[in-house]
């Protein structure tokens, strides 16, 4: 039998980028600094777990300026709504497993 | 590799997440009740000034436009009405938001705002292109049917029971259609004691 740990998603067993992917799945788009304010962490943190899925090309990113002030706009990408669902597919397996 | 509580816990975050930001919590049941309450206040009001004109509200109605002050109290009281349960909801709202440590207007509550505003402004100017027409009979039943289809809309980003609440006001203004001239007993029934049974459900399940 298939070992249900081996389909957790790597890059999502950190619970900053999980919790990142699940406020872009169930909205449009989130800008920085309302991420920051919903997940309650720091800046530095945000911005590298934000790097990473940037990497995996889970979240794509969009930068445009309202009144004159960067503005990053971060939306999931289809590579990432389904990497979130085989990640949250595997976690449920793992913990029918246990029971 | 993780322990097996730590995915329960994951998940949890997860169903924390998406609710956080897609749903405006801080909606406040006791500003919903005290709504209600000054919706009555107005409803008296109401009533006062259309019998202070010695004429009963069903005369008053096919009457229409006859009186053109009357009507002037009456939207007036109307937007105090409007006013006062806004900037208590508000003010009540964010003051609970602080109690719940999470920011007033997050993105779930300015996207609960706009699906409320579409509806509601469309609804307000139709009853004010109804009164100017003279459909004085209209404007109750208008007023409850908007305000019903805004919070239906709207119900999907704050507290579930809201749809329900949506529901009634939209059944309400249906029937007070039917009763052309009752119009200030139904919005009574829906801005007023609805607000308050909504408000204390709301209080006693969310608030405490």
């Amino acid at each position: 039998m298939k070992n249900p740990f081996d389909n957790l998603d790597k890059v999502l067993e950190h619970r900053v980028r999980l919790q990142i992917m699940s406020a872009l799945v169930t909205n449009d788009a989130f800008d920085f600094s309302a991420l920051k304010e919903m997940l309650n962490v720091t800046d530095g943190n945000l911005a590298s777990h934000i790097k990473a899925l940037e990497k995996e090309k889970y979240i794509s990113v969009n930068k445009t300026f309202v009144d004159r002030k960067p503005n990053t706009k971060y939306k999931i990408t289809e590579k990432g709504r389904n990497a979130f669902r085989k990640h949250l597919d595997a976690l449920e397996a793992v913990i029918k497993q246990q029971k | 590799m993780k322990q097996i509580h730590e995915y329960e816990q994951d998940i949890a975050s997860i169903r924390n997440i998406m609710e956080k930001s897609f749903k405006f919590l801080s909606l406040s049941g006791l500003s919903g009740m005290l709504a209600g309450c000054y919706a009555l206040v107005g409803a008296g009001a109401a009533y006062f000034v259309i019998h202070a004109e010695n004429r009963n509200y069903r005369q008053y109605v096919f009457e229409s436009m006859r009186n053109p002050s009357v009507m002037w109290k009456l939207i007036g009281i109307a937007l105090v009405v409007l006013i006062a349960s806004i900037g208590t909801g508000v003010w009540l709202s964010s003051k609970k938001a602080k109690k719940l440590g999470i920011p007033f207007m997050n993105t779930a509550g300015r996207r609960l705002a706009f699906n409320l505003a579409i509806p509601l402004i469309t609804g307000g100017l139709f009853t004010l292109i109804l009164l100017y027409y003279g459909f004085i009979g209209f404007a109750a039943p208008v007023m409850l049917m908007f305000y019903g289809l805004a919070l239906f809309q709207g119900s999907s980003n704050t507290y579930d029971e809201i749809r329900y609440l949506g529901l009634c006001e939209i059944v309400l203004g249906l029937i007070s259609a039917l009763f052309v001239g009752y119009g200030l007993i139904f919005w009574a029934i829906g801005f007023g004691v609805l607000h308050i049974v909504y408000g204390a459900i709301m209080y006693k399940k969310y608030d405490k």
